[in-house]
């Protein structure tokens, strides 16, 4: 089934289609320290990917490769059918690829709203002059951004807190506002760097139904990193371990349940 | 224009009006580009004149011929309050179906009962939620024809066979209205003042909901009588964020919207309700003691995180407006320099205060659903908030009793409301008999019989008598929870309870003490409150179950129940009431548990048997219990919590020997 290079349909109906990006060989060294070793797997268009391992396995160098804020010293990326040139994070934003942080990366002291709006930066072209002067052009491309935008804020249903600074709000929340933004630059990729991590079952939930829905809705393609084995099983439609830089299993959560490989690295082999 | 004036246009060519379609008719021809509805969406507040909301609820009523809808059939609505869902009502009137709303938030099982009761062929869903429920309903029922949804978020894989956007059945209905036309314009002149206007179910603290029928002549004399009783007018305001399902919500933002021709405005969600409100600044008003409960908790919490002087002006000013605020509203006199003080506290802290709370532009409010605890209602008034009390029931369409304007009091509910005739029976129990009683509860002639005589009074289930001095009512409790200590002295567990809500620590309260010797209480802690207190006083806690049971919140508690005790000791009718022991339990009673109805009020008996080992030890003299108990949660899954609870005894004042009345 995955050996279709036209994609294939998934067991709930959704059409997922061709290779939208594809990591041949990446090798990433640290120094001495090789954190990601001959790592080669594909993302195809309109599915949810996931990247799980035990700690330390290289999950986030792997996200960080793909997002261009580390370059690999071996392998190549290609994204869209051509080989992705070395970029700067900014260059790879403008090609739609977005993200969301582990640690939240929100702007502390600004509102809601006024961080999901950054995610539209890309979108505005107005310069410092035109935007101080205000008046026309500036006003006009800001109605027609904070209408993208307040899309987004009803779809992950974050109006209470449109105006709350993000300071004063919960961690659940905080992710969802990173999602918020992410979503806003209306990525072709979007990853996710442990959407769930620290959070408490009913938050995870919640997390889940977004990710799920903004998958089917807006047809986003979606790489996540995460460490509940459990809401990575029920989330993706083909799942990357990685464990030790090294790539242990590949394909869809009933295959990689039961491949010995992966149970090994998760529960821990006996030596006898 | 004055208001008198206003009020003139408002009802010219009111007479006769006979249905909400007549009146809908009126409003779109004699002022069609008045506002009707707003509903915040994107962060806007989106308009419909009532030209446009015309339109669009004969467009829904099209698209229900075009799926066969028949006269008679009952057409449910289930969802949040949205111009979408009042629009469908309407149009299921106008097509000659009765519509039946109900609470969005009860789980299926619950919705099961009142959709097999209707036998709802169509129904109207707000969101993905409510589709979900209804196609399991539709697994035990079978009867359910067609399934329409206003929100179309996740819906795209269900399978649309029997089931559409309501937009795109409008769309289908205007396509084809050249077919329809004739039929619609004939089923809309069929209409007459006794055709069912809408069924009710009713919350039932006891068994199984009831369908009360409505007819057009019960809401529309009911709307009329209350707008002249309180002078509405077209230019009023409303924010209609009460179940859609609740009685009050129905003639308020329908009844009363239509026959007034005022604009009706839908909150973006449930939680920005309260920033909604403030954005409208609504003139007529009406919320449950809770709202004004959990807003003046949020006031006070907010005060003592505020500054020295800024506390200072406010505890000061609150006081002078405890005083002469209330005198002012009723217009009665007040010396000049208490009026300037006053002015001067409009001006630094009355105004404000009442701009934050969303109360800028308030003519006229109630409050409804549930006595209100004195002190919570007089902080109001003083404001110079008019807020009033009604007393009411489905049954009566609403209105029993109001309270006029300058005749205000918090421990009465007002004189019989326009053309309510008001009679207490022997035992204490109030009947009434007005054009708002209820045509019949739905297919259940038996509870309609002992509900209702043949000369039209009907039974409250409310204990209460007539003042002399002043003609108003007074509401004692809920007849079936008045009883008798084993002394023989009454037991009215409502005014014991409502004292003690009036602490912003304590949310809901339950009295025991029916045919017992002393009395004994469950208490919540308001998590709010507490949590703040905690916060700032460095308790550390876990969970709502962990802070409910810290010895410091016990501490508190202790210290309002003594409180309490003391004040209903002072009245010589209730002084057996007093709380000799209580609990404070380690859950929230909640209506997904049938602790409690949709419109939350407590289910006594309910709460009685669920918790019968807390209550026995509560008698027994133990200093802890260990329970466990089930709970709900949202998608309607069971759990189980358990908790050993700290019983706390409470200081009484002894009473002395009850007088044995001359014989």
């Amino acid at each position: 089934m995955l050996d279709n290079s036209e994609g294939y349909v998934t067991e709930d109906g959704r059409k997922i289609g061709g290779v939208v990006m594809e990591m041949k060989n990446i090798t990433l060294r640290f120094g001495g320290v090789v954190a990601i070793k001959d790592i080669s797997f594909d993302i195809r268009e309109g599915e949810i990917r996931a990247i799980i391992g035990p700690n330390g396995a290289g999950k986030s160098s792997m996200l960080n490769v793909i997002s261009g804020f580390y370059v690999p010293q071996e392998g190549e990326v290609w994204f869209h059918g051509s080989k992705r040139p070395q970029m700067r994070p900014f260059e790879v934003a403008q090609q739609g690829i977005a993200r969301t942080f582990q640690n939240i990366a929100l702007f502390e002291g600004m509102s809601v709203l006024d961080n999901v709006m950054t995610g539209r930066l890309g979108y505005m072209k107005t310069n410092i002059f035109q935007q101080a002067w205000w008046k026309g052009k500036a006003e006009a491309e800001e109605t027609e951004n904070r209408e993208a935008v307040e899309k987004i804020i009803d779809f992950l249903e974050i109006q209470h807190i449109r105006k709350t600074p993000v300071s004063r709000l919960p961690y659940g929340l905080k992710k969802r506002v990173e999602l918020a933004r992410a979503l806003a630059a209306e990525p072709k990729l979007l990853l996710l760097d442990e959407p769930m991590a620290g959070m408490n079952v009913e938050e995870k939930e919640d997390m889940s139904r977004f990710i799920l829905d903004v998958n089917d809705e807006f047809g986003t393609t979606i790489a996540l990193i995460e460490h509940d084995m459990g809401v990575v099983m029920d989330l993706s439609d083909r799942v990357v371990v990685m464990d030790y830089g090294k790539k242990i299993g590949d394909g869809t959560p009933d295959e990689v349940r039961n491949n010995q490989e992966v149970i090994d690295a998760y529960l821990g082999v006996s030596h006898d | 224009m004055g208001r008198r004036e206003r009020l003139a246009q408002t009802q010219s060519g009111a007479e006769g009006m006979h249905s909400l379609l007549a009146l809908l008719h009126r409003n779109a021809t004699q002022f069609g580009d008045a506002p009707a509805y707003r509903e915040k969406e994107f962060g806007i507040w989106q308009c419909w004149t009532w030209t446009e909301a015309a339109k669009e609820i004969r467009a829904i009523a099209l698209g229900f011929l075009e799926l066969g809808v028949e006269k008679g059939d009952h057409i449910a609505v289930i969802g949040r309050n949205r111009p979408a869902h009042y629009w469908s009502m309407v149009a299921a009137q106008m097509v000659g179906a009765i519509p039946v709303p109900l609470y969005q938030d009860a789980v299926a099982e619950e919705m099961t009962y009142v959709m097999e009761h209707c036998g709802a062929k169509y129904v109207v869903c707000g969101d993905q939620e409510q589709v979900d429920k209804v196609i399991e309903i539709q697994e035990k029922v079978h009867q359910i024809k067609h399934i329409l949804y206003t929100d179309k978020r996740g819906m795209r894989k269900y399978d649309h066979s029997q089931m559409n956007a309501l937009e795109d059945i409008m769309a289908e209905g205007s396509a084809g209205h050249a077919r329809f036309d004739a039929e619609l314009d004939k089923r809309i002149a069929e209409v007459t003042y006794d055709d069912t206007c809408v069924m009710l179910y009713t919350s039932g603290t006891t068994g199984k909901p009831k369908g009360v029928v409505l007819s057009n002549r019960n809401v529309i004399e009911s709307a009329k009588n209350s707008a002249d009783f309180d002078h509405l007018t077209r230019n009023e305001d409303i924010l209609s964020y009460l179940p859609m399902a609740w009685v009050g919500d129905f003639i308020f933002s329908i009844g009363q919207a239509y026959w007034c021709g005022f604009c009706v405005n839908c909150p973006e969600s449930a939680d920005t309700m309260m920033t909604d409100l403030r954005e409208i600044g609504p003139t007529y008003f009406f919320a449950p003691p809770r709202v004004f409960e959990t807003q003046l908790t949020n006031v006070m919490i907010r005060m003592e995180d505020a500054g020295k002087l800024k506390q200072r002006m406010f505890h000061h000013f609150m006081a002078h407006a405890k005083k002469v605020g209330g005198l002012l509203l009723d217009g009665k006199p007040v010396g000049f320099g208490d009026k300037l003080k006053y002015a001067l506290g409009n001006l630094l802290v009355y105004g404000p205060l009442k701009d934050t709370l969303g109360y800028g532009r308030f003519r006229v409010g109630y409050t409804a659903g549930e006595a209100i605890g004195p002190e919570i209602f007089d902080f109001y008034r003083s404001l110079g908030i008019n807020l009033k009390q009604l007393y009411g029931q489905t049954e009566a369409t609403v209105f029993i009793t109001v309270q006029p304007d300058g005749e205000v009091r918090a421990d009465t509910v007002g004189v019989p409301a326009p053309d309510v005739e008001l009679k207490i029976d022997d035992s204490g129990e109030i009947h009434y008999r007005s054009p708002g009683v209820f045509v019949e509860y739905y297919n259940n002639p038996d509870s309609t019989a002992s509900t209702k005589d043949a000369e039209g009074w009907v039974a409250t289930g409310d204990a209460g008598f007539i003042e002399e001095s002043s003609g108003h009512l007074r509401i004692i409790d809920r007849a079936k929870d008045v009883g008798k200590m084993a002394d023989g002295s009454m037991f009215a567990p409502k005014y014991v309870e409502n004292k003690l809500k009036f602490y912003p620590d304590i949310l809901e309260v339950v009295l025991f003490g029916n045919g017992k010797d002393r009395c004994v209480a469950f208490i919540n802690i308001d998590l709010t409150a507490v949590g703040n207190w905690a916060e700032r006083n460095n308790v550390a806690y876990a969970s709502y179950q962990e802070l409910a049971g810290h010895p410091r919140v016990l501490e508190t508690i202790r210290g309002h129940v003594e409180a309490v005790n003391k004040s209903v000791a002072a009245d010589e009718m209730l002084s057996g009431c007093q709380v000799h022991r209580f609990v404070v339990l380690h859950k929230e009673l909640d209506a997904d548990d049938g602790e409690m109805t949709r419109t939350r009020k407590v289910r006594r008996g309910f709460v009685e048997e669920k918790f019968h080992d807390i209550i026995a030890a509560l008698y027994d003299g133990s200093g802890q219990v260990s329970t466990t108990t089930e709970v709900t949660y949202e998608d309607g899954r069971k759990g189980s919590i358990s908790a050993t609870l700290e019983i706390v005894d409470a200081p009484v004042v002894p009473v002395a020997q009850h007088k044995v009345a001359a014989e």
